[in-house]
């Protein structure tokens, strides 16, 4: 008797889920492909998280309308063009390179090389200077040569 | 003296893009519909759900769209600005009652006053996701073929309708 009361304990926390779990349960596939897209969008309200791990109502939105619309039978570069006409181009965490984001794409290499090249430049002149106070006239190498001399008395 | 100058320069353009970079609102990620056909849609009205509303019946006028909720804080803040602009009749200015519940819009605006030509219900905020709505008040200003012009993202203030939304409105409607 005990034994079987001690069993009854042990199922009852079987009934104790959450309600809300029952969505992701309807689909679970669906459910992947929607996580794996809503992980490239930028939430515009939280910005630097993304819809998937956001809880922001907006994210929330955008989490369902993607699950509606993956529901309708829409691709994923569908539903993408679909909010980056809504909501722009910043709405990608990776954006297209085209005309409009070339600048930000190819600054960091610009200033790279910027950077090189002023280096480059400054080592250049340096070697110059260098040089040119190694290169002795002969009345400085004889006094040198003298001095040294001298030294080794 | 290039060497003292060099840096210096260069340390002046970072000061000035830091300045400007550092002034702007990152929230404020601009809309891709301005200069767009702004988003045909059909709404029933906050007081009446059985009369509808469709964007055509705004066909050659300039207006805006002010879309506002309850539950917003800001919302409050403008929505003075928003009488005073209703009492001196220059522009209709259409709420959308976004995300809200009937009853919490109907109150807002007994209590405080409407200062909306009309107000549209838009429960689900289908037609604001549509108009590319992310955080509220945002405020479209709208012309008379249907092009949304400008979008104000944040509060209507007493500068911003000075500076941009009126002068905007009054270029419309010489169209």
């Amino acid at each position: 008797m005990k034994n079987f009361l001690i069993a009854l304990l042990l199922v009852l926390p079987t009934f104790a889920y959450a309600g809300e779990a029952k969505d992701l349960a309807e689909d679970p596939v669906m459910e992947r492909r929607m996580i794996d897209l809503a992980e490239k969008v930028r939430c515009l309200v939280c910005q630097s998280e993304n819809v998937a791990s956001s809880h922001s109502d907006w994210s929330n939105d955008v989490r369902q309308i993607m699950r509606d619309k993956m529901k309708a039978g829409a691709s994923d570069q569908e539903i993408m063009d679909m909010l980056v006409e809504r909501f722009g181009k910043s709405v990608l965490f990776d954006p297209p390179v085209d005309k409009e984001t070339m600048p930000l794409w190819t600054a960091p290499f610009i200033l790279l090389l910027l950077g090189i090249a002023v280096l480059f430049i400054q080592l250049r002149k340096r070697r110059a200077i260098v040089q040119q106070a190694a290169t002795l006239t002969p009345e400085a190498q004889a006094r040198a040569a003298n001095l040294l001399k001298e030294e080794n008395k | 003296m290039m060497r003292f100058i060099l840096p210096f320069v260069a340390f002046v353009v970072l000061s000035v893009f830091l300045y400007i970079g550092l002034g702007r609102d990152p929230r404020e990620v601009p809309s891709p519909l301005i200069d767009k056909p702004a988003p045909v849609f059909s709404l029933p009205l906050l007081y009446d759900a059985k009369k509808q509303f469709a964007t055509e019946d705004m066909k050659g006028q300039v207006w805006l769209l002010n879309v506002w909720a309850s539950w917003c804080g800001a919302c409050k803040d403008e929505h003075p600005i928003l009488m005073d602009l209703a009492a001196q009749k220059i522009v209709p200015v259409l709420g959308l009652n976004y995300k809200d519940k009937r009853e919490d819009g109907e109150a807002v605006l007994r209590k405080a006053g409407d200062p909306y030509t009309l107000t549209l219900f838009d429960a689900d905020g289908k037609v604001g996701f549509d108009y590319g709505v992310y955080g509220v008040p945002e405020t479209y200003i709208i012309d008379k073929q249907g092009v949304i012009r400008d979008k104000i993202i944040g509060a209507v203030t007493p500068q911003n309708l000075r500076d941009r939304i009126l002068p905007l409105v009054a270029e419309l409607n010489k169209k």
